[in-house]
């Protein structure tokens, strides 16, 4: 094989630390290199076309590239030679940045690694032989994990773009954590103003099929061609012939169930629409809470449905779903704020979170839209806003900033003064971030149109002084602790991933962050995109942020679905591991020991033997580490290309 | 219940002094609970606050000599009633775990100091490895009809990492052990709020101010009496409540109980044992407020 | 209120040295104020914790040791036990004191004077002696009436005592302090910490006050301890 070998300054990023032309010079004198060169740019537009011309002009039968990681342009150079004649494969690249430039500045070190990764580039590919992917049919169905403002948008954008979905919601009703709020920031819209006719919208589209209460138990396949379970919870009640209509709530007797809609502030009936604006309208049955299916008392909301929809035998149902993409949105949870002893651990009623206090703000929340101290129900006259609870704090393990409570506790300190127009709002900030378009100026609304004292500093401890609470802090730019008798305190919870989201990324196969926060592609350029095929994100779940921002997401995950879907099939990765039946003694370690299923038994002139599941195989390589006989071999990893890396390398 | 626990018994310099009914309750309620204490041989001072603000590796030795003198004792622990000593045999142990530092320190001893040697509070051993659950077996006298708000002090159980006991700003040993000797636990919110420390004298402007919040705080919610498990703070609370009252015209006349000694109540050992007439402010009124006294009354001196 | 030139009045030995002796990253504290807020003593202060640590990050070393403040710390650790940065706050007031002390600031005088009292009283007896520390206290501050109107209340409860508590080992003890302060002589300490006589210089302590010697003949009689 006749191999070239271009070695890639990058600017001074490679170059600063590599003599990248004595790379070049060492690689000449290698078996099988005719040419040999160093380039400022190899993966600009000039230096592509350098390679296509030596391709040409030397009659190159294969390509190094020694630069960048592979995970940056390993695709773009693959595509290169193919534009010159070559197949892809036959294309390897040294990695002398991440791994040699960017680690250390000793020139003379880096250099002879670098000549030393090129030996090994140029003895795998020595061994590389051609490989042609294959196509597939792609199913054009999408699924959307999670029914918040995010999923909303990709739903209500794939199913626009002609495609059907199917979204999955696992709590009662569809509007995340938007539902919940009051108002908006920062134009101060209702939220289920702006919100309502798109949940609407997803209920009535024809390409939509939602099911709520209901959660993921399943994923199989790979991109174009997944299949889903999933798990439809009992809501005791069919909620094909429920009209929403609330007369069991009315009924019910049972009134101490958790309202986990309204954030714990009240109680709400065992039997229970979450909201009355929720999506579906349909009643369900916390059975915790119900008197029948727990002690098979009462039965009332049974006796009492006009349209009989009650059926305390219910079961969970299982419903298969084939799907071509997925879009996960499955949104944030608050911080157990608990953890502050200092605020109380949760002990004080009158300190609350921000959810809690907004659920209290709206017109349709369990207080009738009347801000009252939980313990007494009296007005409160001074209410005292703290941020940064759970955020920005290592001694929580929370070091993050969440975002977006700066812009909330604005609002909320302007909605109070709406709402209770004798009343003093204190606002207790570390700094205030307001990025967003007309964030800041609403901001300096708060304090300079609404009279909202805001002090720098944050707050050590809160407890109780006769009926108040007393909550003392620090002005740092006065230099002075300050105290202040609040009648309800404020906590700006930190955002956190959703409850689950770790153990549904291990069904679907992606990655997360120490917080839960599932990984994007590429923190810069990729950012809905996921390292697994197929899967992309949309919203809080990639990380905390605002209304626009999911939204936005939420589109930009629906314009790759309808990328990915824009042809009728898709073309598989050749690099999956193949059984070469001669050497295959049929014992079957490598199909028990296949994370992904992808090996199955099959028999060949009556013997048994293994057989590779392209479409299945993710190509982990660890069959080929595991066959006792080197029968089964992972396609451009085989074990001779990589000893003959080691070999390479190993020379001494 | 394991009756086979004993321990080293480190006093520290104000059990012989100002916090004597501390040292006798604590005795006497170990000999009641079956917990044997043997008395670190010859003791000396821990430095207290003045060592460590002076400089640290004075701090550690003098608290390193004491350690040796423990593991001496053929023991890897000991316990002490009071906190501040706590921190310093505890902090003396971890940071002389640092090669350069423990030179330094060996270096003002006599010889080098074993300080393999761990130390937690007296509080901390009757929960842990007596158990609040058996305390309230041995109960006779039950403390009915006793509101008591439970003061821990600043450094019982801070910093976390270092004192490794009970929840560093709502901690609850003494309330779970007064609530099963019988006692109405007031929750006291101010319980890790410092009390003025050691600026009694040089300072007494600011235990006026410190030990007189507390004093109206639990006032404010109904406590009869406070417990306390530190030497300084039972002494700011107690010694110098009528300084306290002459200072911010207050009334106040809560009698500022050592736990132990309670405890010692609580499991029928008698006042003149448990110290009760060394209290400064007189608690007749709220022992005698408590029912069912079995045995005959002593009469505070 | 001077302006101060960030360049040049940026004492740099002093922020290496601080954070070597505390073993802190003083560039962690961003600031926050949770430790002013929870400080039970930031009234009296006169450079509030947080102040004192911005002063400490930039470096305006003389500001800093020569503050009241670090002479009122009491050392309650709510800093340290809040700090959202896991910063040991009361850590690096300790190390400042050891500072100021070592340069010969004392910003609050009586403080100093009681916990150079103690620690003489501790070198001589190997243990606290409370009546001595009180003694020596006053003698030093000319205060004599300290605490004047406890005597009453506290005498009666015989946990007065006018005696050190013996030990076997006190020369020990003296002996760790003689050697600390020859350590800290040869590190050019400006006063030998804690600023104290030297044991032989001093008088009995039933000697030093007369009423407390009249009040020592007195409970001799009495057998009293």
């Amino acid at each position: 094989m006749k191999i070239g070998v271009f070695v890639c300054h990058c600017g001074s990023n490679i170059e600063a630390t590599v003599d990248t032309a004595a790379v070049a010079a060492a690689a000449r004198e290698f078996p099988d290199v005719v040419f040999a060169t160093d380039t400022m740019y190899t993966c600009s537009e000039p230096g592509q076309d350098e390679i296509v011309a030596a391709i040409k002009e030397h009659n190159l039968g294969g390509v190094v590239v020694a630069s960048c990681t592979p995970r940056m342009h390993e695709q773009t150079f693959r595509r290169t030679v193919e534009r010159a004649g070559l197949n892809r494969y036959l294309f390897e690249m040294a990695n002398i940045r991440e791994h040699v430039s960017w680690i250390g500045k000793d020139r003379e070190a880096n250099t002879n690694k670098s000549i030393d990764l090129v030996r090994m580039a140029t003895e795998k590919l020595m061994r590389n032989r051609p490989l042609f992917s294959k196509k597939f049919d792609v199913n054009k169905r999408v699924l959307v994990i999670g029914g918040g403002v995010a999923g909303i948008q990709a739903a209500l954008d794939c199913a626009d773009g002609g495609l059907e979905v199917v979204m999955v919601e696992k709590t009662a009703t569809i509007g995340g954590k938007m539902a919940k709020l009051d108002k908006t920031f920062p134009t101060v819209d209702c939220s289920s103003c702006i919100l309502g006719p798109r949940m609407v919208d997803v209920a009535q589209h024809p390409n939509i099929t939602l099911y709520a209460y209901s959660e993921i138990e399943e994923i199989n396949g790979y991109v174009g061609n997944f299949e889903i379970t999933v798990k439809k919870k009992a809501t005791y009640v069919n909620w094909d012939s429920c009209t929403g209509c609330g007369i069991c709530m009315e009924k019910c007797p049972s009134k101490k169930a958790t309202d986990s809609f309204n954030e714990g502030i009240g109680k709400t009936t065992a039997i229970n629409i979450p909201f009355p604006q929720a999506i579906p309208k349909k009643a369900k049955i916390d059975p915790e809470f119900c008197t029948k299916l727990t002690k098979d008392k009462c039965g009332v909301c049974a006796k009492v449905c006009p349209s009989g929809c009650i059926d305390y035998e219910m079961q969970d149902e299982f419903v298969t779903e084939k799907v071509g993409a997925i879009v996960t949105a499955t949104g944030y949870d608050l911080f157990d704020w608990s953890v502050y002893g200092e605020y109380g651990g949760g002990r004080y009623p009158d300190v609350i979170t921000a959810l809690q206090y907004e659920r209290m703000l709206s017109a349709s929340g369990p207080t009738g839209g009347h801000i009252k101290r939980p313990s007494d129900g009296k007005e409160p006259k001074n209410i005292v806003f703290i941020q940064c609870v759970g955020s920005r704090d290592k001694s929580v393990g929370r070091p993050y900033c969440t975002g977006f409570c700066c812009m909330y506790t604005a609002k909320q300190a302007i909605l109070t003064k709406d709402h209770l127009p004798g009343s003093q709002s204190y606002v207790f900030y570390m700094d205030i971030r307001a990025v967003g378009k007309l964030y800041d100026e609403f901001t300096r609304r708060a304090m300079e149109e609404y009279d909202t004292k805001y002090i720098r500093g944050r707050v050590s401890m809160i407890y109780p002084k006769n009926d108040k609470l007393l909550v003392r802090g620090a002005d740092t730019l006065m230099g002075a602790q300050v105290e202040v008798d609040a009648d309800l305190v404020v906590l700006a919870v930190g955002a956190e991933a959703a409850v689950g989201a770790s153990e549904l990324a291990e069904k679907l196969r992606i990655s997360y962050d120490s917080y839960g926060f599932y990984m994007e592609g590429h923190p810069k350029l990729k950012p809905v995109e996921t390292n697994t095929a197929g899967v992309y994100l949309a919203g809080a779940c990639q990380g905390p942020k605002d209304i626009p921002s999911s939204v936005a997401q939420g589109s930009a995950a629906a314009a790759k679905v309808l990328g990915l879907f824009s042809k009728d099939q898709l073309e598989s990765d050749p690099q999956v591991s193949l059984v070469d039946i001669k050497r295959c003694i049929g014992c079957g370690k490598c199909i028990k020991t296949c994370p992904y299923g992808a090996i199955n038994e099959m028999e060949f002139r009556g013997l048994t033997k293994a057989n590779v599941i392209e479409t299945i195989c993710q190509g982990c390589g660890i069959c080929t580490s595991t066959c006792p006989q080197g029968a089964v071999q992972l396609q451009n990893f085989t074990d001779n290309q990589i000893l003959s890396e080691v070999n390479a390398l190993c020379r001494f | 219940m394991n009756t086979s626990l004993n321990y080293a018994y480190y006093p520290g310099c104000s059990s012989t002094g100002t916090s004597l009914e501390y040292d006798m309750s604590s005795r006497a309620v170990c000999g009641a609970l079956d917990i044997t204490l043997t008395d670190v041989p010859d003791w000396s001072c821990c430095g207290s606050t003045p060592a460590h603000t002076v400089d640290h590796t004075l701090s550690s030795a003098l608290s390193a000599r004491n350690l040796d003198q423990v593991a001496s004792m053929g023991l890897d622990s000991c316990i002490t009633p009071c906190p501040s000593c706590l921190a310093n045999l505890k902090t003396a142990k971890h940071r002389m775990e640092e090669v350069g530092f423990r030179d330094k320190v060996n270096n003002l001893l006599d010889k080098p100091a074993n300080t393999q040697v761990g130390a937690k509070s007296v509080l901390q051993i009757l929960v842990e490895d007596y158990g609040v659950a058996n305390i309230k077996k041995k109960v006779v006298k039950p403390l009915t009809g006793l509101a008591v708000g439970a003061y821990y002090g600043c450094i019982l159980n801070r910093p976390a990492e270092l004192m490794q006991f009970d929840n560093r700003e709502h901690p609850m040993a003494m309330d779970n052990i007064m609530e099963a000797l019988g006692a109405t636990v007031v929750p006291f919110p101010l319980k890790v709020e410092c009390c003025g420390a050691s600026f009694g004298i040089p300072r007494k402007d600011l235990v006026m101010r410190l030990s007189g919040k507390l004093l109206d705080t639990a006032k404010s919610i109904g406590a009869m009496a406070l417990v306390t498990a530190c030497p300084l703070c039972q002494m700011n609370l107690d010694m110098r409540q009528t300084q306290i009252n002459n200072a911010n015209s207050s009334s106040h006349k809560i009698p500022i109980f050592y736990f132990t000694q309670l405890m010692g109540l609580a499991l029928g050992l008698t006042e003149k044992e448990l110290g009760m007439d060394k209290l400064c402010v007189s608690p007749r009124s709220v022992l005698d407020a408590l029912t069912s006294v079995e045995n005959p009354k002593e009469k505070a001196a | 209120m001077k302006v101060i030139n960030i360049n040049l009045s940026y004492n740099s030995d002093f922020v290496t040295r601080v954070e070597e002796e505390s073993g802190q990253k003083l560039n962690h504290c961003y600031q926050c104020g949770k430790c002013t807020a929870g400080c039970p003593y930031t009234d009296e202060y006169d450079i509030s914790v947080s102040q004192i640590m911005r002063l400490t990050q930039t470096g305006q070393k003389d500001k800093v040791l020569q503050s009241k403040s670090l002479w009122l710390c009491a050392s309650c650790e709510s800093c340290t036990a809040r700090c959202p940065n896991k910063i040991d706050v009361a850590r690096i007031m300790d190390v400042l004191r050891h500072m100021a002390r070592r340069e010969g600031h004392a910003g609050v005088r009586t403080v100093k004077t009681f916990w150079d009292s103690f620690l003489n009283s501790v070198e001589s007896n190997g243990r606290l002696f409370e009546v001595g520390l009180l003694a020596n206290y006053i003698s030093h501050t000319g205060r004599f009436w300290t605490d004047a109107g406890l005597g009453h209340k506290v005498l009666p409860k015989g946990k007065i005592h006018f005696r050190p508590s013996e030990m076997q080992g006190k020369k020990e003890v003296t002996k760790i302090f003689m050697r600390f302060k020859e350590e800290s002589a040869k590190c050019g300490a400006k006063k030998l910490p804690p600023e104290i006589s030297s044991v032989s210089e001093r008088k009995p302590h039933n000697e030093y006050i007369p009423e407390l010697r009249l009040l020592s003949r007195v409970f001799k009689h009495r057998n009293l301890p």
